[in-house]
């Protein structure tokens, strides 16, 4: 039997409590998600964007709670010992905001930053004007629309900026069966930030997150998702950004964790002279499987593109990556990169990358290139004729060529935390600190 | 001493090395010559143990240990070093991370203490001025950007911090001015010992206008075809490898009427 019921039953179950129940405009819009929702169904590989991961056995069981998660103060205190004093958090837990846990007393006049539930209450129409529909979403994200019970809301005025990171953590605790969080960003113009969205410990099989980021002109938002989840987290997530005239939007994607980590990232360059970077690494071994499908819109003249990821795939694990640039006819002189090359760890693992770009534009230039290798054998050899045994010159060049995407990371401390979070992914990890 | 009795050598089927023998005393310096093609790289990776060279004959005996049954980290430990013709580059690893993991893996092996990260730096940098490399040639990747006469030095260092019984330099020359060679030489010769052999090889011989050497030897078709001292290297200077081959060809068609 299908469980779609089962989720339309459970929407209808918590919509009187969910955050904004009380406003028109939030209840439409959850009706009509959870609506495409059930008429859409999970993803199967039937569906083009889907091919190589189906969600079709969510259609087929029910979600248990997860049998452990960790203390979320512990795993609160782990992480913000690798930060800066000064940095902001805002901390949820199984999906709800957790004042208590969170630190943002230090923002700049102008800086807002809180849970959503509570910015329904104080800014609606700010809120509304941020949210999203579901309108054109997969069915996932729709999901999240109708079920989202929190999430971070950010307001920066024009011209603010935000010099320590804004830290975004979602912890698992007491082990929920799903989650479903919403994050909106509102960069107004010539403002700047870092926000981190760190997904950690235990928590719910099931978790969707959509975060949504709009660029106005000249702000310079960078995003950064660390994502390591328990082996047996389902995270499904969507990061959608819109960019007005001149901004820049960074999306760095490290993709440690999770039994399924799916990851839907995209921009639009709504304004010329726009500016992005697509920046992902992710590692996945045993039998988990991870997938990230990117989407760069030029659709106006000027704009930069640079996408580059990396992926480690190791055991039986699977790697997928899509990376989709259209150049709209309107787009003249873009200027695009893409780059997607995988490692492959062991004789099992496969990694699919697949560039696809459509360019109706004629004055463009546009390059993109995917491989998928072994360690490199003189680079190797190199390290063993150095007296190095064979495993740690693996490990060290697995780690190398991981950790050229991290070096992309302008933010020292996040970057030094993207380190931290790969060798202590990789075997052989501890032996190699010394390369933080 | 270094014994190379009869060595074979093949790779992807194809017979590169076809009998080559080749002693070499404690403290001696022998050069290798010969025309492109006659081996003489495939001898270095052979010795270094490079694992797409199949030995298909022959033995090296290297102060009674059977040297073609070590894998080549533990050539390395026990005191052989390849200066490669073409240094690797790794982005990504540090030279001051490489160089601290390949000296202790040293180290451990011949059961000396490893060093700690201050002691590791004071040595590094001493030896990095005596070949004239700048202090943040260590904070960068290895070899990545670095020019030829960089990489070339990179080696010199790392066979300085390392302290070979064995080195083999393969074409170390190649690539680097005058300048550069000068300096490269310099170290070598810094690094000569009574305990120490080496074994040079090179297409010219203007790096053993630097580096004297105490035996010269002629590569050609897979074997040593003729054996001297320094004069070899000037004949060979002054009429090219033409008259080499020759003999080379002739001296395999020999072989091949014998077996």
């Amino acid at each position: 039997m299908s469980t779609i019921d089962a989720w339309v039953a459970r929407q209808r179950e918590r919509a009187s409590q969910l955050p904004g129940a009380a406003l028109p405009w939030l209840a439409r819009r959850r009706a009509d998600a959870i609506a495409r929702f059930a008429d859409l169904g999970w993803p199967t590989s039937r569906l083009e964007g889907w091919r190589h991961t189906s969600l079709a056995f969510l259609d087929q069981q029910a979600l248990a709670a997860p049998a452990f998660a960790p203390h979320p103060a512990f795993a609160l205190a782990t992480l913000r010992a690798a930060f800066d004093e000064g940095d902001h958090w805002l901390v949820f837990v199984d999906g709800r905001f957790a004042p208590v846990l969170s630190v943002t007393g230090m923002l700049p006049a102008g800086v807002k930053a809180g849970a959503l539930s509570e910015a329904l209450n104080s800014a609606p129409d700010a809120v509304e004007a941020a949210f999203g529909s579901a309108d054109d979403s997969a069915s996932p994200y729709a999901l999240n629309l109708a079920l989202c019970s929190d999430g971070a809301f950010v307001h920066l005025a024009r011209g603010t900026a935000l010099e320590q990171p804004l830290h975004l953590v979602f912890i698992g605790a007491t082990g929920a069966a799903d989650t479903h969080l919403r994050n909106l960003i509102v960069a107004d113009a010539n403002s700047e930030a870092t926000v981190v969205e760190h997904h950690v410990g235990g928590g719910a099989t099931l978790g969707t997150v959509v975060t949504r980021v709009q660029a106005a002109q000249d702000a310079r938002i960078t995003h950064v998702k660390l994502q390591q989840q328990d082996a047996q987290a389902i995270h499904l997530a969507q990061i959608e950004a819109e960019q007005a005239r001149g901004a820049y939007f960074a999306s760095h994607s490290l993709s440690f964790g999770a039994r399924l980590a799916r990851n839907d990232i995209r921009t639009r360059f709504a304004g010329e002279g726009c500016e992005t970077l697509f920046n992902g690494l992710y590692h996945v071994d045993g039998r988990r499987h991870v997938d990230h499908h990117t989407l760069i819109e030029h659709a106006r003249p000027l704009g930069t593109s640079r996408e580059y990821y990396r992926g480690l795939v190791d055991g039986n694990a699977r790697g997928v990556f899509a990376g989709r640039i259209i150049v709209a006819q309107d787009a003249q002189r873009t200027d695009a990169i893409q780059r997607c090359d995988n490692l492959l760890l062991s004789r099992l693992a496969e990694a699919d990358a697949r560039p696809e770009l459509e360019i109706y534009a004629d004055d463009v230039k546009c390059a993109h290139g995917a491989t998928v290798g072994q360690i490199d054998e003189d680079a190797l050899f190199y390290l063993r004729a150095r007296g190095i045994d064979t495993d740690h010159a693996r490990q060290l060049l697995t780690y190398a060529f991981a950790a050229e995407v991290i070096e992309r990371i302008a933010h020292a401390a996040v970057r030094k935390r993207g380190r931290g979070l790969l060798l202590s992914s990789l075997p052989g990890g501890a032996r190699m600190e010394a390369l933080q | 001493m270094l014994k190379i009795n009869n060595l074979h050598a093949a790779v992807d089927g194809k017979a590169i090395l076809k009998g080559l023998n080749l002693e070499v005393g404690s403290g001696e310096v022998h050069a290798i010559m010969g025309p492109n093609g006659s081996g003489k790289s495939t001898l270095a990776q052979v010795l270094a143990g490079r694992d797409s060279f199949t030995v298909t004959d022959g033995s090296v005996d290297w102060d009674g240990t059977d040297l073609l049954a070590l894998p080549a980290e533990e050539r390395a430990r026990a005191g052989l070093f390849l200066a490669f013709q073409y240094p690797v580059e790794i982005p990504g690893v540090s030279n001051a991370y490489f160089l601290k993991a390949a000296v202790n893996a040293v180290r451990r092996h011949r059961g000396l203490p490893e060093y700690d990260a201050m002691d590791f730096l004071a040595r590094v940098k001493a030896e990095m001025k005596a070949v004239g490399m700048k202090e943040e040639f260590l904070y960068r990747s290895v070899n990545e950007g670095f020019s030829g006469g960089e990489k070339k030095r990179n080696e010199v260092l790392q066979m300085a911090l390392l302290e070979p019984r064995l080195a083999v330099l393969d074409e170390t020359d190649s690539g680097l001015d005058i300048d550069a060679l000068k300096i490269v030489a310099e170290g070598v010769n810094r690094l000569r010992s009574p305990e120490r052999s080496m074994i040079v090889i090179t297409h010219y011989q203007r790096l053993l206008d630097y580096i004297v050497p105490d035996k010269v030897h002629v590569l050609s078709q897979g074997r040593i075809v003729r054996s001297g001292g320094r004069e070899l290297a000037l004949e060979l200077e002054a009429h090219g490898y033409g008259w080499i081959d020759a003999d080379g060809k002739a001296a395999a068609a020999a072989s091949g009427a014998r077996s």
